[in-house]
């Protein structure tokens, strides 16, 4: 039998309304498998987090999710503009987002460092004119 | 396990099968077997959506019969203050106390005169900052069930006071003592009910013990003989001890206006409901003190049991509180604590998740997947399962079939009548 189940989602970059559509979905499947609540909570922010950084930022892209008993790993990967510089970017408030997003109560710079503070791992591969890895893990803890 | 008691019921003989309440039903608790709904006991939240919907009026409350109250020697009337809005052309709510102790009462105590008194308790608590924040009401029982079956980590969040109504049922037992000099199981408290998930609350209370609320009147039953009562009186009574914060509450936003900040958010309607808890539980509301939760669209007045458009009522709600004062009741030492809740809310995990062991839960859902891709998705509901991915879930836990599925059946069928035909030719 399986031992993780895997979950893959299209994240569409015109309509940023529906941003959190996969996060929302991946936290049902948690729920219905009665996962740790804590940990619930940290992979759906962690998660909606980037989504919405996807939607700004790289027009879209796809998440795979990957459930573990004890752990989530998540990949949320898109050809945006890529990050120029990562270590600007972790540093809370910070944030490269347009008018028209800020005005709409996003983009104040707390997207990475938030995104850090509920995962237990994160890691980022960016590349200029490529796009964007973004590897998440949370763990269950005991 | 011992059985949990609803207020919705199923009428079997007016049911005819459709697929009307089992659409609608925010827990996905409703399934058309054999040609009749069945309600999920473990997922009800008795919020009320299937009497509404139904076309056939095979959904229905039970309440408490008024002819019960002659079961006690002294009895006290608690009405909900949406039951203020249900009346055409009404001065005063003091016609509507005096109506009720001529149906046999012997005495009445509104709950809004308690709601406000949980209002100042709130405001209280959010002072002294005791508490998680976004607090979100404990009043409307629907949602409380809600959040124990489906939001773990908003638990906390939960104000734990008692709901205007069981703080009701308490000073107006003590009242009731000290007046009639009776002891407490000869005193009779009816709450006159806009809704079936207050009902259910006092047999099977959330965060209680014990509800001292001895039967729940639905407005609607109560309403014909009430209303003959006002028409007839001869003099007025003033009962009235509410202000306008306390009538307030009869209304979405009106409990969280009580809170006399601008920190607050009031939702109304299941689905919005379901929305905003969904959003404290992604933490993406972040800037306000308090949230206001009702079940119902409009807010307690919007309840089923209730007979009058909501809308129409809470106009006449308005109209009623104009000229109150603001608040008429205020807390006494020691009340607040006595207020507090005796249980701590526990989130019931076993009712939407798969299995107890989630390797078991992790097999289950892979299965549940694949099920899922095969079926049609256009959740028709034909197969008696609100949507294709509940049917699947249905299907692994070994409650429903995939040829429930008439697309599958079709097909299925179409396949025995081909190897048929080519067996013959």
């Amino acid at each position: 039998m399986s031992n993780a189940i895997h979950l893959h989602y299209e994240v569409s970059g015109e309509d940023f309304t529906r941003a959190g559509e996969a996060s929302s979905a991946v936290k049902k499947r948690l729920k219905s498998l009665g996962y740790n609540p804590d940990a619930i909570r940290r992979i759906a922010i962690a998660m909606y987090e980037a989504e919405i950084n996807m939607v700004i930022h790289a027009d879209g892209g796809f998440c795979d999710v990957d459930i573990y008993p004890d752990r989530v790993e998540i990949l949320l990967s898109d050809h945006g503009p890529g990050i120029p510089d990562v270590e600007k970017a972790m540093q809370e408030g910070y944030s490269t987002a347009p008018d028209n997003v800020r005005s709409l109560g996003f983009g104040a710079g707390m997207g990475l460092p938030n995104i850090k503070k509920y995962s237990d791992e994160m890691r980022i591969e960016t590349t200029i004119g490529v796009g964007t890895n973004l590897y998440l893990t949370v763990r269950v803890k005991s | 396990m011992s059985k949990y008691f609803h207020s919705v019921q199923l009428d079997a003989d007016r049911c005819c099968g459709c697929t009307n309440c089992l659409k609608r039903c925010p827990t996905e608790a409703i399934r058309v077997h054999d040609g009749k709904a069945k309600i999920l006991s473990e997922r009800c939240i008795d919020c009320g959506e299937c009497i509404r919907i139904c076309p056939h009026h095979a959904k229905k409350a039970n309440s408490t019969p008024l002819e019960e109250i002659r079961d006690f020697a002294y009895t006290v009337a608690i009405p909900a203050p949406a039951l203020f809005g249900q009346f055409n052309n009404l001065d005063s709510i003091d016609i509507v106390l005096t109506g009720l102790k001529k149906l046999g009462f012997d005495d009445v105590f509104e709950v809004s005169r308690a709601a406000e008194l949980v209002s100042e308790a709130t405001r209280k608590m959010i002072k002294e900052n005791k508490f998680k924040k976004p607090i979100i009401s404990s009043a409307c029982p629907a949602v409380v069930r809600l959040i124990k079956i489906r939001f773990p980590e908003l638990c906390d969040n939960v104000m734990p006071l008692l709901a205007p109504i069981e703080v009701a049922a308490r000073v107006a037992r003590r009242r009731a003592m000290e007046k009639s000099g009776l002891p407490s199981d000869k005193i009779g408290i009816f709450f006159i009910t806009p809704c079936p998930a207050k009902v259910t609350e006092i047999h099977s209370p959330n965060y209680t013990a014990h509800s001292e609320v001895d039967g729940a009147i639905a407005v609607s039953k109560i309403y014909p003989e009430l209303t003959h009562e006002m028409d007839h009186l001869k003099e007025v009574e003033p009962l009235g001890q509410s202000g306008l914060m306390g009538i307030g509450w009869a209304t979405s936003g009106g409990e969280a206006a009580a809170m006399l900040g601008d920190k607050y958010l009031a939702a109304d309607g299941i689905e919005n409901v379901i929305r905003v808890l969904e959003e404290l539980e992604d933490e993406h509301i972040r800037s306000v003190d308090f949230v206001e939760l009702n079940a119902c669209s409009g807010g307690c007045v919007g309840g089923v049991l209730n007979v009058e458009n909501p809308y129409v009522a809470q106009a006449r709600i308005q109209n009623l509180r104009k000229f109150l004062p603001v608040s008429l009741n205020h807390l006494e030492d020691g009340e607040l604590e006595r207020m507090l809740w005796e249980n701590e809310l526990a989130y019931d995990a076993n009712i939407f998740r798969l299995d107890s062991d989630i390797s078991k839960a992790m097999d289950m859902m892979t299965r549940m997947e694949d099920i899922f891709q095969d079926l049609p998705h256009l959740d028709c509901g034909s197969c008696g399962a609100p949507t294709c991915r509940a049917l699947a879930e249905d299907i692994v836990r070994g409650r429903a079939k995939e040829t429930d599925c008439i697309f599958k059946l079709r097909a299925k069928i179409q396949n025995v009548y081909d190897q048929l035909k080519g067996t013959i030719s």
